[in-house]
């Protein structure tokens, strides 16, 4: 028998090989998975007859996709591991940078000049100051005003879940009661969209209470139970109540916004000819626009004003603790209703902002998806965090705006290949990447609403979630 | 006893017949006591006596089954707290609380913890926060109060350069005391502490008893609080209330209660065998009043104690503080409430309100309670009673209650004859226990040693 000194000590793999070994693993598997999946396609031909189509090309791809990623993953591991240690040695002492500092003020200036800015490069671009205009209608209306939608409306449900902490998956319920408030107000009665605008949020928020009152005792899953069968019933109202919705085919001709009173409409009167500029429809998105970015911030300067109020506080204390608030005098019936009905009134007033901008209102837009993509902004923006939830929702939306565009898929992936299909699948996977990467949003941290010496934000592993 | 209550003016927080029935289970039943204003009272109890429930009941967070809760402000206004929600009790009545496991808002700062607890002040300043969303001053300058205020308090804590971490961050002890000054930014008349000092070290056991002294004398606020750490309670209470599966079993100063058999039975305990033993006895004799059942256990756990450690006197198993028997006198009132406030009034009409004397001691009366049997005697032979509590049997209370009928000996009891035994049985309020557990049959075995030899040293209940 010999000595264990005496064994030759066995020599640990070298990064490379094992990066090598765990690729070549994780290229089996992935054939092994997608061999029958992707690898063989049945279509059928003319003759209703079923063909076996091969794609061995796409398989190589998925294969070589897998392998390459987790060799890469293996081989830098040791690498990131060391950067993970000098980086977090750093951030201890580590102050924001100037532009995080500064970030919501960078952000503010790009918001109100994103219209010119787009003009003024696709006017480069395109030579011509009208081929500009046409251009900039895109991105000012699908990105830019789509996205502000969505930031009013996260920020309007952020109050209620990210601040009181009651979990409502229902919040599209007051987005349709905003926008039906002003599609049907205006259309029989002819009020003005000026008028309309702090009705919408008024019948919303009424609305938040009446929602608000039945499920005041409830917490958790039950009260997420609740908010959602409340979206849906008035969905199915709006599709059900024919005689005033007309149902499914929904409400058109809805009057559309004025400058005070100025019509943006090619006639004579219109603003085009008042200020002798060449008719386009892109003022009208313009205007929209900036109509949709003050609405917005207004939500914002509201939220950052309740927070400093006491019913602000009252709701992020009730968000940590309802029992320990209910021992301070606080009364958390009306903390709730109050939460509830400000959420819903930013809905209701994003509701008449979609009504007239659409021109169009129906039930389908406000199906459940809505709600639930809503709610994601929110945590993956950080619950509370006004700067996070709206680059979650810029990336959101965004994202899937610009899925349309990336046609240099089809190069990859073939002619028949279309990302449009794809986009719910890639937005999915995005968002389990940011879970993991981030687990409390995009900013986990929570500023505070009041200070004695400094203001340092508050670490997201103390805050709650709130039990709904 | 009840009338007395009523009519003391200087109780800030009366309660009375309190009951709490959770489906079948009594947690509190039939709870009388009043804390005093500008007082510290302290309820005590072995686990599940059913203290919290009735901090619960006070703060609005049960609603009692029954009774009555009354708590006086500095103001004169009555509040009947039964009637209440819990949110209005802080607000109106000023009866505020913390919590056995801490309830702070970990995710708020310490100072947002103590600007939440201003929440109704600050709301009404502004304007149901419409004039305070416009920006009128109004708001602003008592939003700046508020700061000031919740800086007093951390001063108070020591936890003014922690003032912008969030609470979750403090340690324990810390915590603790960030609780008391959060229900003490609500500006509270009545303090209800749920075990303050629970997992604190000794020096900060020793801290928080300086706060809460603090709290009383610059505040004046009356404080109720649970407490199982005895160094807190005999320290800082003037007045402790003792229970037992629901029940009051003692009341009084922390030294009275200290020495309350019934205490230190509640508090050793017995073991559970003999409880249902007991219950069933207490059964069978048609005792359907708790508290003599209660005084059965307690009468048995002092035998076995005695039994085991015959030279340990009562007194000696809770540890003794500064005596203060001149305040034990003064209060001698609500202990006999305890002791005998159950005695049937059928036996002895009169005595229930009969002041006794709390200690166990053997006191000659000099007069002969009516309703005696034959054999009493004005005053015991030789100036010297026989220690009755050798029989088994008989404890403390059932000792004083045979001495004020006259029986003082051994062979008085072993000279009893069947009338006799039911007149005993009348004033000591259980039927058929005497015969049952053979006192004539031990009296006379102990009759006889005491003539053999001198009568056994006295230990039991002498201080």
């Amino acid at each position: 028998m010999k000595p264990i000194t005496d064994l030759q000590p066995v020599e640990p793999d070298s990064v490379f090989v094992k990066a090598l070994k765990e690729g070549l693993i994780a290229g089996a598997l992935a054939l092994g998975l997608f061999c029958l999946i992707v690898g063989f396609r049945t279509d059928q031909n003319i003759r209703n007859e079923l063909v076996l189509n091969q794609r061995w090309g796409l398989l190589t791809i998925f294969v070589l996709a897998a392998a390459i990623a987790r060799f890469a993953i293996t081989y830098t591991a040791p690498w990131r591991e060391e950067r993970k240690k000098t980086k977090r040695a750093v951030a201890e002492v580590k102050e924001p940078s100037a532009f995080r500092r500064s970030f919501p003020k960078i952000g503010l200036g790009l918001l109100f000049t994103y219209p010119f800015l787009v003009i003024l490069i696709l006017s480069i671009s395109s030579g011509s100051i009208m081929g500009g205009l046409q251009g900039s209608l895109k991105y000012v209306d699908n990105f830019g005003i789509q996205i502000l939608i969505y930031v009013m409306l996260a920020w309007g449900l952020n109050i209620v879940v990210g601040l009181a902490g009651l979990l409502d998956l229902g919040y599209v319920a007051f987005y349709a009661v905003g926008a039906y408030s002003y599609a049907l107000l205006s259309t029989h009665f002819g009020f003005s969209f000026w008028l309309l605008l702090p009705m919408a949020g008024i019948f919303a928020a009424t609305w938040g209470v009446i929602l608000g009152f039945p499920v005041l005792r409830l917490r958790g899953d039950y009260l997420a139970i609740v908010t959602l069968a409340f979206g849906e019933i008035i969905r199915l109202i709006l599709i059900n109540w024919t005689v005033v919705t007309k149902g499914t085919f929904g409400i058109s001709g809805i009057a559309k916004a004025t400058l005070f009173g100025i019509p943006f409409t090619p006639g004579p009167t219109g603003f085009a000819a008042l200020l002798g500029l060449p008719n386009s429809g892109v003022y009208y998105k313009i205007f929209l626009y900036y109509l949709i970015l003050l609405l917005a911030l207004l939500t914002a300067w509201v939220t950052i004003r309740l927070r400093r109020m006491p019913i602000g506080r009252a709701w992020e204390a009730l968000r940590e603790d309802e029992i320990a608030c209910r021992s301070l005098g606080i009364n958390t019936t009306t903390t709730k209703l109050t939460a509830f009905a400000t959420g819903a009134m930013f809905g209701g007033f994003a509701g008449s902002f979609f009504a007239a901008r659409q021109g169009f209102v129906s039930p389908e837009s406000f199906v459940f998806l809505e709600s639930a993509i809503i709610l994601a902004m929110v945590v993956l923006g950080g619950m509370g965090s006004l700067v996070g939830i709206a680059i979650a929702a810029a990336v959101m939306i965004g994202g899937t705006e610009l899925l349309r565009e990336l046609e240099f898929l089809k190069r990859i992936f073939g002619n028949d290949f279309t990302p449009e299909l794809y986009r719910m699948l890639l937005f999915g996977l995005a968002m389990i990447v940011v879970m993991v990467w981030k687990p409390r949003g995009f900013v986990g941290s929570r500023e505070p609403s009041a200070f004695l010496h400094k203001r340092k934000t508050v670490s997201g592993e103390f805050t709650k979630e709130g039990h709904g | 006893m009840v009338s007395e209550v009523q009519k003391n003016t200087s109780a800030i927080l009366r309660v009375e017949r309190l009951s709490m029935k959770f489906g079948g289970l009594i947690a509190i039943n039939d709870l009388n006591f009043e804390a005093k204003r500008g007082a510290i009272t302290a309820l005590i109890g072995p686990n599940g006596a059913g203290k919290t429930t009735v901090f619960n009941c006070i703060t609005g967070f049960y609603k009692p089954t029954e009774g009555m809760l009354t708590m006086t402000r500095q103001n004169g206004e009555e509040y009947l707290l039964e009637r209440m929600a819990d949110f209005v009790i802080t607000k109106k009545a000023k009866v505020a609380r913390t919590f056995q496991n801490i309830r702070l808002f970990s995710g708020l700062t310490v100072l947002e913890n103590l600007l939440v607890a201003q929440h109704n002040p600050l709301m009404l300043s502004s304007g149901f926060t419409i004039l305070g969303l416009l920006g009128f001053p109004t708001y602003k300058k008592a939003a700046a109060d508020a700061i000031e205020k919740a800086r007093f308090w951390l001063e108070k804590i020591n936890l003014v350069d922690r003032a912008d971490d969030p609470a979750g961050d403090l340690p324990y002890g810390a915590q603790r005391r960030l609780e008391i000054a959060r229900a003490m930014c609500t500006e509270p008349e009545l303090l209800c502490l749920d075990e303050p000092a629970a997992g604190l070290n000794a020096r900060e056991s020793a801290e928080l008893n300086k706060l809460l002294l603090d709290i009383r004398a610059e505040t004046g606020t009356s404080i109720l609080l649970i407490e199982h750490d005895m160094a807190v309670v005999m320290e800082i209470s003037d007045h402790v209330v003792v229970l037992e599966y629901g029940t009051k079993i003692s009341d009084g100063t922390p030294e009275t209660v200290k020495n309350d058999p019934k205490v230190i039975a509640a508090y050793l305990g017995v073991e559970d065998e003999e409880v249902v033993e007991l219950i069933e006895q207490a059964e069978a004799a048609g005792i359907d009043d708790i508290t003599a059942a209660v005084d059965l256990l307690s009468t048995e756990a002092l035998h076995e104690i005695e039994e085991a450690h015959p030279d340990m006197a009562p007194a000696q198993l809770i540890p003794a503080a500064p005596a203060k028997r001149a305040k034990t006198a003064a209060v001698k009132k609500s202990p006999a409430k305890a002791a005998s406030g159950k005695a049937p009034a059928r036996a002895a009409p009169g005595r229930a309100a009969k002041p006794t004397e709390p200690e166990p001691p053997i006191k000659p009366t000099g007069t002969i309670k009516p309703g005696a049997t034959a054999n009493a005697l004005a005053e015991p032979r030789g100036g010297k009673a026989d220690r009755l509590i050798v029989i088994k049997g008989i404890g403390p209370v059932n000792e004083r209650k045979l001495n004020e009928h006259g029986i003082f000996h051994f062979d008085q009891i072993a000279a009893w004859k069947k009338a006799d035994i039911i007149a005993a049985e009348a004033y000591l309020a259980f039927d058929g226990r005497i015969a049952r557990e053979d006192w004539i049959g031990q009296a006379k075995k102990l009759a006889k040693e005491s003539l053999a030899k001198p009568a056994p040293k006295k230990t039991g209940g002498a201080k």
